[in-house]
């Protein structure tokens, strides 16, 4: 019987979870409640991952509603691996979080933390699960809400202007979103994203479709950090909590890019996305562009974190590209991306959570000779960093890999190039850190600083340790990632 | 506007009507107009005119903040609650047919509760934001 339940679960859990998490006084028990329930959200996500495998489809229909009338759940194998990145990146960051958040959060505001993170993983899980247009939206907003609060919860004062610049951007977003399911709703009568996808080929020349999948892709592209609509991002992460910029860099962006790909691919098909309107032509120019300038900018920024973050809009470029090639091969890549990309800005992302905890800054001068002292920290983040060049044995060079198989059998090979000058611009931004941190000595007055603790070591080399695991066992991120290609193309 | 003596008798004699209109739009929300966001909002409205009257001091001590944000808690897992009892007597989230033997009563049951939660949720959200943009941060 639980095993009915169990599309269901994975996000009313989070979701109870949430005010029980608000009643709690202290700290730590709402900690410990946060990390129980994002586990067994992970475990859920698993069973239901094996499940969909199995079966192909798991539908569940709220309230005894059926569809297209009630909101129904619909996992296949392409949310259910969405599902697993989501909860598996928020299990292991909250390992993290607990040291790292009671040094940067007020303890009278611990479990107000915790209690945002939860109703976060909710959104996102529920945007990944859910088959309603319309919930989408509702998930999209939970998950965007309570993101400003965990983003305004940074030590720096500065979090607070980095939050309200998201909450506007966002706010446009969702509210593009918003028009896109209302005019959908209003050409087709209907919410539910299957009966949407068996009404929208009837209509294919309709204006008011295509005004909505306009609205959706500028709305999505805003979620996503699609160059140029990325200028959120850089301060949203870098004025984060550490661990909450860990979290939404692996997870938030990548949802959005599953609810695009999903509208995209199974809601409006590819014959609407693709011939019907100039969507191929748009993905790979910015796609480009954000590849290219992202890693550009990335190599002049002084602030580690504000670096990765430019790292992350090149990042989306590469998903962005693997998209616009519209084919089984260009999707898998994107999915492999996906979680090879939330493994390794996770990583990454900690092991500077583990600096700022010692150093309680994350400017790149501020980081001379911290090879030295914090051997296994700076070890962690020279791996992640390589792995997002895209070296072999690294989960980075699956994808990379993936990417140019799947653009050289569209035979675009100018993007090749593109992808080839990403790696080398990374190669350069990377090595920056690596040569301050190993070939520069300690600056004055800062020499007092030591090896992170082991509870913030092992959260994050057990991201860095699956980037190096993923990047020679694929059978969880390819295998997965091109059954999903495969089911959303229609193969 | 404490000092204004025909204010103060006016608020104390309209707070308990809208507290009173708010449970008659909770409660009769089944059958007329109405249903538990209104209802939270004009029983919220009731404690933010009696705040802008006496001061936001004053109302911090009719709902000190450390109770609005545990009734705040307890409207949504009243909400939440609802769903996982439908869950655990084996039908679907939030599925009101299985909270009695008759549907008819179990959605009637479970609608209520529902509206309840949220009611409860949206009036202490409410007045929660009322007095974090009214209060400073001196004040307790």
């Amino acid at each position: 019987m639980i095993l009915n339940q169990l599309p269901a679960l994975q996000v009313t859990l989070p979701l109870i979870a949430a005010p029980l998490c608000l009643l709690l006084r202290s700290g730590r028990a709402a900690w410990l409640l946060c990390v129980t329930v994002s586990t067994i959200a992970l475990g859920i996500a698993l069973l239901l991952l094996d499940e969909a495998l199995e079966k192909g489809l798991i539908v569940y229909d709220f309230g005894g509603w059926a569809a297209p009338w009630g909101i129904e759940y619909r996992v296949d194998v392409v949310n259910a691996f969405v599902l697993m990145i989501v909860s598996g990146i928020s299990t292991s960051v909250l390992l993290f979080a607990r040291i790292s958040a009671a040094s940067e959060i007020d303890d009278d505001r611990q479990s107000l933390f915790y209690t945002a993170w939860l109703l976060c993983l909710t959104g996102l899980l529920g945007m990944a699960i859910t088959g309603d247009a319309f919930n989408l939206f509702v998930f999209l907003e939970i998950s965007s809400l309570s993101s400003y609060v965990l983003i305004a919860m940074g030590p720096d004062r500065r979090a607070l202007t980095a939050s309200y610049q998201y909450l506007i951007m966002g706010t446009i977003g969702a509210t593009f979103i918003l028009i896109a399911v209302g005019l959908l709703y209003l050409v087709t009568g209907t919410l539910n994203m299957a009966d949407l996808a068996g009404r929208i080929p009837d209509l294919a020349d309709n204006r008011t479709l295509r005004a909505a999948f306009a609205f959706l892709t500028v709305g999505m592209g805003l979620k996503l950090a699609l160059f140029p609509l990325h200028l959120w991002l850089p301060n949203a992460y870098t004025y984060a909590p550490s661990a909450v910029t860990a979290f939404l860099a692996a997870t938030a962006t990548k949802v959005a890019v599953y609810a695009l790909a999903r509208f995209m691919f199974s809601v409006f098909g590819t014959a609407f996305a693709f011939d019907s309107m100039p969507l191929q032509l748009i993905l790979v120019v910015l796609g480009t562009a954000a590849v290219l300038s992202g890693s550009t900018i990335a190599i002049f920024q002084h602030n580690v974190k504000r670096m990765l973050a430019y790292s992350s809009v090149a990042q989306i470029g590469y998903l962005m590209l693997g998209l616009s090639l519209a084919t089984a091969a260009g999707l898998t890549a994107t999915l492999v991306h996906l979680f090879n990309h939330a493994l390794m800005k996770g990583g990454l992302f900690l092991a500077v959570g583990c600096m700022a905890y010692r150093l309680g800054t994350t400017r790149l001068a501020d980081l001379a000779g911290i090879g030295f002292r914090m051997p296994w920290t700076t070890a962690a983040f020279v791996i992640g960093g390589l792995s997002l060049i895209g070296l072999p044995l690294t989960a980075g060079f699956i994808s990379k890999w993936v990417l140019v198989q799947a653009v050289l059998e569209n035979g675009w090979w100018p993007l090749v190039v593109v992808i080839v000058v990403g790696a080398l611009l990374a190669v350069i931004y990377i090595w920056r850190i690596v040569e301050t941190a190993y070939f520069r000595t300690v600056s004055e007055g800062r020499d007092d600083f030591v090896e992170a603790p082991l509870a913030l070591l092992l959260p994050t080399w057990l991201l860095i340790g699956a980037n190096i695991y993923f990047g020679i066992h694929t059978d969880l991120s390819l295998n997965v990632a091109r059954l999903a290609a495969d089911f959303l193309t229609g193969g | 506007m404490r000092d204004n003596p025909v204010l103060r008798v006016v608020t104390k004699i309209a707070i308990p009507l809208i507290l009173l209109f708010a449970l008659y739009v909770q409660f009769h929300g089944d059958y007329g107009p109405g249903g538990g966001f209104q209802a939270g909002v004009i029983f919220a409205a009731a404690f933010i005119l009696y705040a802008l009257v006496f001061g936001t001091r004053a109302a911090r001590t009719v709902v000190p903040p450390a109770v609005l944000r545990t009734v705040t808690a307890l409207g949504l897992i009243l909400f939440a609650g609802v769903g996982t009892v439908s869950q655990l007597l084996g039908s679907q989230f939030l599925d009101y047919d299985a909270l009695a033997d008759n549907p008819l009563h179990g959605q009637h049951i479970g609608i209520f509760l529902v509206e309840l939660g949220v009611g409860i949720t949206v009036a202490a959200v409410m007045i929660t934001l009322f007095l974090a943009f009214a209060g400073r941060q001196d004040e307790p």
